[in-house]
């Protein structure tokens, strides 16, 4: 095993120079860090303003075709990332409706788009804790004569420890995707060139240092964010109860 | 549904008509009638599966009857306190104010404080709530329902699976209360707590109420055959 990470160290890492580019701090490499980490920040923030409280509705309140939305939001958790994005390259096209935007081909696209793909898996899991936190919480919350809105908002902030989990994942899936952002961003270098793009792109080009050096951080990127996701649960399980 | 009584008889605080509760085909309460006034303490007994939790849930208005009408008296507050409340997740003072802020009620630290010292809780208030014992929820769970200032409390066994020193908390707290002016509804099927705190004993069986008494009278001379197993020890099934 020893022999095999050496062996992997050796010729990947240090034949392909992808630690000389980490350790050299370069500017290239930093500057798509720093755009995936933005537009991946800001879709996940996004998402979770629409999912967190749509889940919470959906969990609290009884309506016709509850049902069937339950249905369509666990099925889009497996939406297509291509699929996504060709939804939004059409929206957003000088043709679609929302073309006098001018928002294909920028950031902000991938932004909706990464938002459009975990919204669904942010709002399917917030709705299943929140609905089996209001299994518990029913008859306390009704007999303390707190009212539809406050519903909301205290099985969401009694649900906060499961429900950042729960943006952690969506963070963790948003980073890792590459279709929809290649379609709508258009992978145009130092402007909407992101970690998984450029990955793809250098690849194909033959660029591994680059690409390898990138995987990597991505990789330290996910296991930090899912290291933070396992601490965050072990200090709720200490101080929250 | 709960309707309000007129304000000519405000000594009743609570009032079921031929109340009966369904669940499916089962039926859990069959044409109960029963006034309850503003005297300190009731205590619901019976064995279990009597009907005495469906009872205090039908007159707080956390489920609706089936059949019949309960109706209290105008404006008033009342609190519940559950077998197992839930404790919700931050600290024992925040529950506390959660409730009253829930109830638009003005709230500070020294209304906190005092509501915490009633219940004996007051070195704890900054713990987490989940982190409290049995014993110690259920008291908390006690000064929630006191933080909503109501004139009457149901608590459902709220001393099933203590130990008898958290019992004997309990009950210290619930003579308090109750001394203190709010009514206190309370079901257990623990014969020798509803001796130490009964001023009048309503006794279910089979989701029919059986015996309505004062508690000395009640334990002295049961007018029912049932009641009179039930207090010698004998399965009332």
């Amino acid at each position: 095993m020893v022999r095999v990470v050496n062996v992997f160290l050796e010729r990947v890492l240090d034949g392909t120079g992808a630690f000389d580019l980490l350790i050299s701090g370069n500017a290239t490499l930093f500057a798509i860090v720093r755009l995936s980490l933005i537009v991946t920040l800001a879709a996940t923030a996004l998402a979770g303003l629409i999912g967190l409280p749509l889940g919470a509705v959906v969990a609290l309140t009884r309506f016709p075709g509850r049902n069937a939305l339950v249905v369509v939001l666990n099925g889009l958790m497996g939406l297509p990332p291509v699929v996504a994005g060709l939804a939004i390259f059409l929206l957003l096209s000088r043709t679609g409706p929302l073309g006098s935007l001018g928002l294909l081909f920028t950031p902000t696209a991938m932004i909706i788009a990464q938002a459009v793909l975990i919204t669904p898996i942010i709002a399917a899991l917030a709705r299943q804790v929140i609905e089996d936190l209001w299994a518990e919480y029913r008859d306390e919350l009704t007999a303390i004569g707190v009212g539809p809105a406050q519903r909301v908002t205290t099985l969401l902030w009694d649900a906060r420890f499961s429900l950042v989990t729960i943006l952690l994942a969506g963070f963790g899936r948003a980073a890792a995707e590459v279709g929809a952002v290649m379609i709508v961003g258009g992978n145009i270098d130092g402007f909407t060139r992101v970690m998984t793009t450029t990955i793809a792109l250098e690849t194909s080009k033959g660029n591994l240092a680059l690409a390898i050096s990138l995987g990597l951080v991505l990789i330290a990127i996910i296991m930090a964010v899912n290291a933070f996701a396992w601490g965050v649960r072990q200090w709720a399980e200490r101080h929250a109860g | 549904m709960l309707a309000k009584l007129e304000p000519t008889i405000p000594a009743v605080l609570l009032r079921l008509q031929g109340v009966s509760y369904r669940a499916g085909s089962t039926l859990i309460l069959d044409d109960v009638s029963l006034s309850l006034d503003s005297g300190p303490r009731t205590i619901l007994m019976g064995p279990n599966g009597s009907g005495k939790t469906t009872l205090l849930k039908l007159a707080m208005g956390l489920i609706d009857p089936s059949a019949g009408s309960i109706e209290t008296s105008p404006h008033l507050r009342a609190a519940f306190v559950f077998q197992r409340p839930v404790m919700l997740r931050r600290s024992v003072a925040e529950n506390v104010a959660f409730v009253r802020t829930a109830a638009r009620l003005p709230f500070d630290t020294q209304t906190v404080v005092r509501l915490l010292t009633v219940v004996g809780l007051r070195d704890l208030a900054d713990r987490p709530a989940r982190k409290l014992s049995g014993g110690e929820q259920q008291r908390l769970a006690i000064a929630r329902a006191l933080a909503r200032e109501p004139a009457l409390i149901f608590l459902d066994e709220p001393t099933a699976s203590l130990d008898p020193a958290s019992t004997k908390a309990i009950e210290d707290v619930v003579v308090s209360v109750a001394a203190s002016g709010v009514k206190i509804v309370m079901s257990t099927h623990d014969i020798g707590q509803a001796r130490r705190l009964a001023s009048d004993v309503v006794f279910l069986v089979k989701g029919r109420v059986v015996e309505h008494a004062s508690g000395p009278a009640f334990f002295a001379a049961p007018a029912t055959d049932a009641a009179k197993r039930f207090l010698a020890g004998e399965l009332v099934i």
